[in-house]
């Protein structure tokens, strides 16, 4: 528990990717097992306890603390499990003797007892803090008969409240919270009560895992789904210590391949047409269709996003169309009367929490497949592009499901055949469904299926963003690199106000797009031109001779009820600051609802997922 | 009439009078007799006709100041009794930072002790707090919550350290207020055995020589060039708190935000200010010391000022002690308690 717990503590700290992945990898080199593979399933969701709740861990601090002062406590530090973790009753230490003499001698002059306090303490790096840790610290007292507390194990954690009934467990936990200390304590009720809230995503985890062995992430993800906690034969993998685990189930996840953004100027004149073949690049969410037969012969079938999360529950009707033994990549769509629908359409599936059967009805998933990576127990990546796709031809033709169609091909000669595509979908074919089309793709006919994202085989090459003038309002200083630079912008456009005359409101933020030499430029200007200060957020001099003009670029608008504008950008950026610009001739809100009426709807929500990567 | 503790001291504009002494102590506001108990901004300001203090926090005002800091001055020496007008007055050491103290006013056997800032936990930089028994007992309360039970600090600079050595291509800025924490923390890394040079923010540099001149040995502590910022991998940086978030601090290589300080045992306030390795080390009595510290000076009677006040005065309740709060304005010293009540 100690270092789980530890290693928590300064996850929670800590703001950058690579720092956490060292963090991490420290953690899974030296922990042993069974516990580093729990620590693992906590932080990649496998664990979940639903009996340990809120509302008993108060019961049981009320018991032992003054209700008033731990109201007051609750209030100052805002989180139930932190003030548990920091007021929880320790026994008190004996007086202490860490840094040096307690006591001045009689007569003794500050500099005389300050020569003798700096002596150097004894050990001043002995072992682990003990458990009761609190102002002072515990010399082994001889002869003493109090056993030590007994400090749980994850392991033993994880299987207390597996298999404890319910009204036994806060006689269990008080124990625990008894012999822990604090930061122990805070991560022992972070982990029960299923909130660990320290900035690491599964896939990070799984990449520390990986690099243990110099494993990519995509490796672990391989064996991933036939893997149960502890993990024990993933660490023996990852240490050489043995063979890959072979993977049970029967219809795993497949790490996707993902693609790069084109630079047209830059790229197109280094390729030749001939070498690719163009698709498009539709407005979904990415998704991977596997099925097989288990031992008894039974069809397993599932539907996993890109990030390799198990999503089958959440779409019935497509899981029932897996009848294959197979693994199908493409997009997920909803299709009403064969006809594409938006990604806002979609949107509205993904947003509920129970499945109905309206639902079902209403919004009925399809999936648009463009690669077959697994066909009756072969693997197919190591085939070219070409070959693959003449297999999932054959392949989604066999199945002849009307769930599941071909995304077709976008023939093209030229790169200015292709352009004039991507410009225009529903010329070359795309028909009604070109709203649901956020440009093309392009795939290398040579290149075999790679997981992650090589650079070369495949591009993206989107349709051009939309482009508004907005006014600088509120900055809010960025985070790791950023921090102290107010590196976070939201701006306005221009509307009617309620009362007469015009007013700017708040269209949406944006906090990338611009170099550091502009960033430290923009940083300068806010703090130049701060007219009110909100904790962390400033708000900057706006109105009609004043401000600052920011040119967003962006790839659709949605509706918001959350936005004072009722419109809300999707996926913004500062695409060029306009220090020229008078803030008056920054553009209106009507501009947004144009767009917003025209239906234009593009990004896949993928595109938001990758920035965040 | 018998002697009342309101009649040895009363609240004033200026801060806490003693109407039968004619002195003002720890005023925040120019008088005419000042008694310092220690060197923070906040406690010991500039511009007083006369300042009694002891030897050591004489000599931080004249390095913050200037040495005209004030009109005259005298030397109070640690448990000698001095007579002001009607009152004897005695200062005893109160373990807050050097030469910080607690001043006792009494008079027909009366005891008013007022604590200033003080703390119970060792420190390698000043002399131990001392238990004045007394009547009436004026308490800080900066960390008047039951939330606030500080750790050992030696384990706080292994934190350090261990981060040092995991990440040695990055240099360390450690945020610390530079009168007390500052040299505190050099002289805890000192302990740990840590023998590299410890690096300065040109703000804490004469501070830092007037420790050195008290005799508590520092090591090496050389000034950070502005040039040299970049290179310093590895290093361990102190600077105020203030200049942690602040662009000087991103020009390290990489660099870890760390902050010492008692209000890093609440997670939120740690990341409020961008802080990656908190450091829970105070000078100011944490919540078990507080009530531990109250009932030792066997006081009837309690007055609580800065900080959380709400709580101590209710567990002085529980404990049968009369308490009530002590709402003095401008208290709070700065680079610690620079609450976030304060900074939201």
């Amino acid at each position: 528990m100690n270092e789980f717990a530890h290693l928590l503590d300064r996850l929670a700290y800590e703001p950058r990717r690579n720092a956490k992945l060292r963090l991490l990898q420290d953690y899974f080199t030296h922990a042993p097992d069974p516990e580093r593979g729990y620590a693992l399933a906590a932080m990649t969701g496998g664990l979940t306890f639903k009996e340990a709740k809120p509302a008993m861990i108060r019961g049981l601090v009320e018991a032992r603390v003054d209700p008033v002062l731990f109201g007051l406590s609750h209030n100052y530090v805002g989180d139930l499990a932190e003030t548990t973790a920091l007021i929880w009753p320790q026994e008190s230490p004996p007086p202490s003797a860490g840094e040096g003499a307690s006591q001045s001698e009689a007569g003794e002059g500050t500099e005389a007892y300050l020569k003798r306090a700096m002596l150097p303490s004894p050990d001043p790096l002995r072992g682990p803090p003990s458990p009761a840790e609190g102002g002072g610290e515990c010399a082994p007292l001889l002869g003493h008969n109090n056993p030590p507390p007994h400090i749980p194990t994850l392991a033993e954690v994880v299987d207390t409240l597996a298999t404890t009934k319910k009204s036994n467990l806060p006689g269990h936990i008080a124990a625990w919270l008894d012999a822990l200390d604090e930061t122990e304590r805070w991560a022992l009720l972070k982990l029960i009560t299923g909130a660990l809230r320290v900035g690491v995503s599964a896939r990070l985890a799984k990449t520390a895992v990986g690099a243990l062995g110099g494993h990519d992430a995509d490796a672990v993800e391989e064996v991933w789904h036939g893997l149960a906690p502890p993990y024990e034969s993933l660490f023996a993998w990852v240490e050489g210590r043995a063979e890959r685990p072979e993977t049970l189930n029967p219809a795993p996840f497949r790490p996707p391949m993902l693609s790069h953004p084109i630079d047209e100027e830059a790229d197109l004149d280094k390729f030749d047409p001939r070498d690719f073949s163009g698709e498009w690049k539709w407005d979904g969410i990415r998704v991977q269709l596997a099925g097989g037969r288990d031992r008894d012969g039974v069809q397993v079938a599932k539907i996993y996003s890109r990030t390799g999360e198990d999503i089958s529950h959440a779409f019935p009707d497509l899981a029932e169309a897996i009848t294959f033994e197979g693994t199908l990549d493409g997009e997920l769509l909803i299709l009403r009367e064969e006809r594409v629908q938006s990604f806002n359409v979609l949107q509205q599936r993904l947003n509920r929490k129970a499945v109905t059967g309206k639902l079902l009805e209403e919004f009925p998933a399809h999936v648009r497949a463009y690669d077959l990576l697994t066909a009756e127990g072969e693997d197919l990546r190591p085939l070219p592009f070409i070959e693959r796709r003449t297999r999932l031809e054959g392949f989604v033709g066999a199945l002849d499901h009307a769930r599941i169609d071909l995304s077709p091909l976008v023939p093209f000669a030229t790169w200015e055949e292709l352009a004039a595509a991507r410009a225009d979908p529903a010329s070359v074919g795309a028909g009604e469904d070109a709203d649901a089309i956020e440009g093309v793709m392009l795939k290398s006919c040579s290149s075999p299926y790679l997981p992650g994202r090589p650079k070369g085989p495949w591009w993206k090459w989107k349709r051009e963003p939309h482009i508004v003038d907005a006014v600088m309002m509120y900055a809010q200083r960025g985070h790791g690199k950023r921090s102290s630079f107010y590196s976070d912008y939201t701006f306005g456009c221009w509307r009617e106000a309620p009362e007469g005359g015009e007013e700017l409101v708040p269209v949406g933020k944006a906090y990338h797009g611009f170099t550091d030499a502009e960033l430290a430029k923009l940083d300068r200007y806010v703090r130049n031109n701060t007219t009110k200060r909100f904790g962390p957020v400033r708000e900057v001099a706006y109105g009609a001779d004043s401000g600052l003009v920011l040119e967003i670029a962006f790839e659709g608008v949605q509706r918001s009820t959350r936005h004072k504008s009722g419109v809300a950008m999707r996926f913004p950026r500062v695409s060029r600051i306009r220090w020229d610009k008078p803030a008056r001739e920054a553009d209106r809100v009507e501009a947004l609802e144009r767009i917003l009426a025209r239906g234009e709807r593009e990004v896949a929500p993928g595109e938001s997922m990758e920035a965040s990567e | 009439m018998p002697l009342s503790a309101s009649d040895l001291l009363t609240l004033t504009r200026e801060g806490l009078y003693c109407p039968l002494g004619r002195f003002h102590i720890d005023p925040t506001w120019p008088v005419k007799r000042a008694l310092i108990t220690h060197g923070h901004a906040d406690h010991a300001r500039s511009g007083h006709g006369h300042v009694l203090a002891t030897p050591e926090t004489l000599r931080i005002m004249a390095v913050r100041y200037g040495e005209d800091f004030c009109g005259t001055r005298q030397e109070a020496r640690l448990g000698e009794s001095i007579r002001i007008g009607d009152v004897t007055v005695r200062f005893a050491p109160a373990g807050h930072v050097l030469g910080s103290a607690q001043i006792a006013v009494e008079k027909d056997g009366l005891r008013v002790v007022v604590s200033g800032d003080y703390k119970r936990a060792p420190d390698p930089t000043c002399l131990p707090f001392e238990v004045v028994p007394c009547d009436v007992f004026i308490t800080e309360a900066t960390f008047g919550l039951p939330v606030f039970r500080m750790p050992d600090t030696s384990d706080e600079v292994k934190k350090l350290l261990a981060s040092v050595a995991l990440f040695p291509e990055r240099a360390h800025i450690v945020g610390a207020y530079a009168l007390g924490k500052a040299q505190r923390v050099m002289a805890l890394l000192r302990q740990a055995g840590y023998d590299q040079p410890i690096y300065l923010h040109g703000a804490m540099e004469k501070l830092t020589e007037l420790y050195k001149r008290e005799g508590i040995p520092l090591g090496e502590t050389p000034k950070v060039a502005a040039a040299d910022r970049a290179k310093l991998h590895g290093a361990i940086v102190l600077c105020p708190p203030s200049a942690i978030q602040d662009l000087w601090s991103r020009k390290f290589p990489d660099p870890v935000t760390s902050f010492a300080s008692g209000w890093m045992r609440v997670r939120a306030r740690a990341r409020q200010k961008g802080v990656e390795l908190p450091l829970v080390i105070s000078d100011h009595s944490d919540w078990p010391d507080l009530c531990r510290t109250i009932r030792e000076t066997g006081a009837g009677e309690v007055w609580v000022t800065h900080g959380q006040e709400d709580a101590l005065v209710h567990w002085c309740g529980t404990q049968g002690i009369r308490a009530r709060p002590l709402h003095m304005l401008g208290y709070g010293d700065d680079g610690e308690a620079e609450t976030p009540e304060a900074a939201a």
